[in-house]
């Protein structure tokens, strides 16, 4: 389970894949609410529980969220960008029981971090990586790739094993949220992947098991899409700042599903009987060219989001895949990022901007697809 | 057969009431035990050196080829991670 506990962030980052609308911290779940819904999911199985945002650091009960957590037998992983995390909350989030943190990097250095999170954030990151060795957890550090840092592959590897981490997930952008709006500055070059690509091999090779490398190819560059969270309610079960419960990450940009509410039901309705988490469950939804494709068991059709972002369709393949109808869109915007040199501005991830877009009339779709 | 093993840090055994059997959770994932691993993996404290944990499943359970066994899983156990020798 996913629990993004609140959407406020200090960070600005454009490639956020929370939705465009922030929504206010007034509509924020209670401890309480959390608390229970974290028994409800339990005793249905889930074991794993991922605490993200936004910065969930900026909840300040989430050392009782954790020492909750803990007790009913959860593995615990905190997600965060390292903002609000000082000695005193490490030993108090250690102390409740918390299992693993995963700390988000920009880039290698400072001007670049700094430019991409909208904040001078960089040295207090490093300090924080540092304290997460210094209490005894492995250190996690996760780097979100794209066009402005692919090139700087190098630097972040050398980053990373400077600070002595045991795994570095280089993350390329998925364009959902805000990474969509900004996918024309985002997206990179298929040079630019293939060398940060054999780099990572290099380094792999040379560190070994001292440092652990994740390198995520980004669905664009390849012609089969990604099996959305492993099928639609199949294993995921995130739960956004107010309560929606949601089948997968970007389920808020879908229209016409309703996303139940733990405030209104309980988990085992949410996941069982719930129309959203039944939309897409098992294969009657599907329709030409996967209904009756060879791949279906493997990628479920790809993500239905990401069909109806780009297609119109959210029953459509993935037009990431290369049946799709649609794919022509993907590849287009690949073109595009290839033969532009001028680089526009990303539109910064913030409440402003946010409600700056609710207010805009027009649809995002007609501007980004 | 003089080291001692214990789960990995990072990782943690335990019980799962909803599917009634031992697991270990480590970041995104967990892998379930049958009943003969979990036993021998509890047994992994960090303290007891493999010989001991041995003599004391032999002592609990009459196998011939229990030392075998033990020896294969802790193989496995270090190659993915979950076990750490002290
Ligand atoms: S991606 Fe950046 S802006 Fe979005 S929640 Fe994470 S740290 Fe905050
Ligand atoms: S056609 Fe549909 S089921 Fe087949 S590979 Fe493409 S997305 Fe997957």
């Amino acid at each position: 389970m996913l629990a993004e506990l609140t959407y406020s962030c200090p960070l600005q980052c454009p490639y956020c894949s929370n939705p465009l609308q922030l929504g206010k911290r007034t509509q924020e779940l209670s401890t309480d609410d959390w608390l229970r819904v974290l028994g409800e999911a339990r005793a249905l199985g889930a074991a794993q529980l991922g605490l993200s945002g936004g910065e969930p650091l900026l909840r300040r009960d989430l050392e009782v969220i954790v020492a909750e957590a803990r007790r009913l037998g959860y593995y615990t992983n905190l997600l965060t960008s390292g903002m609000g995390m000082d000695e005193a909350r490490i030993a108090a989030l250690r102390d409740a029981g918390l299992d693993h943190i995963q700390i988000s990097f920009q880039a290698d250095a400072a001007e670049l971090n700094n430019r991409l999170a909208g904040s001078d954030s960089f040295r207090h990151k490093q300090r924080v990586a540092r304290l997460v060795k210094a209490y005894d957890y492995p250190m996690v550090l996760n780097v979100v790739m794209h066009r402005h840092n692919l090139d700087r592959t190098r630097e972040i590897l050398d980053m990373a094993a400077a600070l002595e981490a045991d795994y570095l997930e280089l993350a390329n952008t998925q364009y959902y949220g805000w990474a969509l709006l900004n996918r024309d500055y985002l997206l990179p070059t298929r040079e630019q992947l293939e060398d940060a690509e054999a780099l990572v091999q290099d380094y792999r090779r040379r560190l070994g098991e001292r440092m652990k490398i994740y390198f995520v190819v980004p669905d664009y560059f390849e012609n089969r899409p990604k099996p959305c969270m492993d099928g639609w309610g199949r294993v995921f079960l995130g739960i956004a700042p107010d309560g929606s419960a949601l089948p997968c990450h970007a389920a808020a940009s879908l229209p016409g599903l309703e996303l139940p509410n733990v405030r209104e039901h309980g988990i085992d309705w949410i996941w069982h009987e719930s129309p959203a988490f039944n939309r897409f469950r098992g294969e009657d939804w599907m329709q030409a060219p996967c209904a009756d494709c060879e791949e279906r068991a493997g990628c479920f059709g790809g993500c239905h989001c990401q069909a109806w972002l780009l297609s119109g369709d959210a029953c459509a393949a993935d037009p990431v895949c290369s049946r799709s109808p649609a794919h022509e869109v993907v590849v287009q915007a690949v073109q595009r990022a290839a033969a532009s040199r001028v680089e526009p501005h990303p539109l910064m991830r913030n409440t402003r901007n946010s409600a700056q877009l609710q207010n805009r009339t027009g649809d995002l779709q007609k501007e980004t697809g | 057969m003089q080291a001692c093993y214990a789960i990995a840090p990072g990782h943690r055994m335990q019980w799962e009431e909803t599917r009634q059997g031992w697991v270990i959770l480590y970041p995104e994932g967990m892998v379930a035990l049958n009943d003969s691993a979990a036993e021998t993996l509890r047994c992994c404290d960090g303290r007891t050196p493999l010989h001991a944990v041995v003599a004391d499943l032999q002592s609990r359970y009459a196998d011939s080829e229990l030392e075998n066994d033990v020896c294969a899983l802790i193989a496995a156990a270090l190659q993915d991670g979950w076990l750490r020798r002290r």
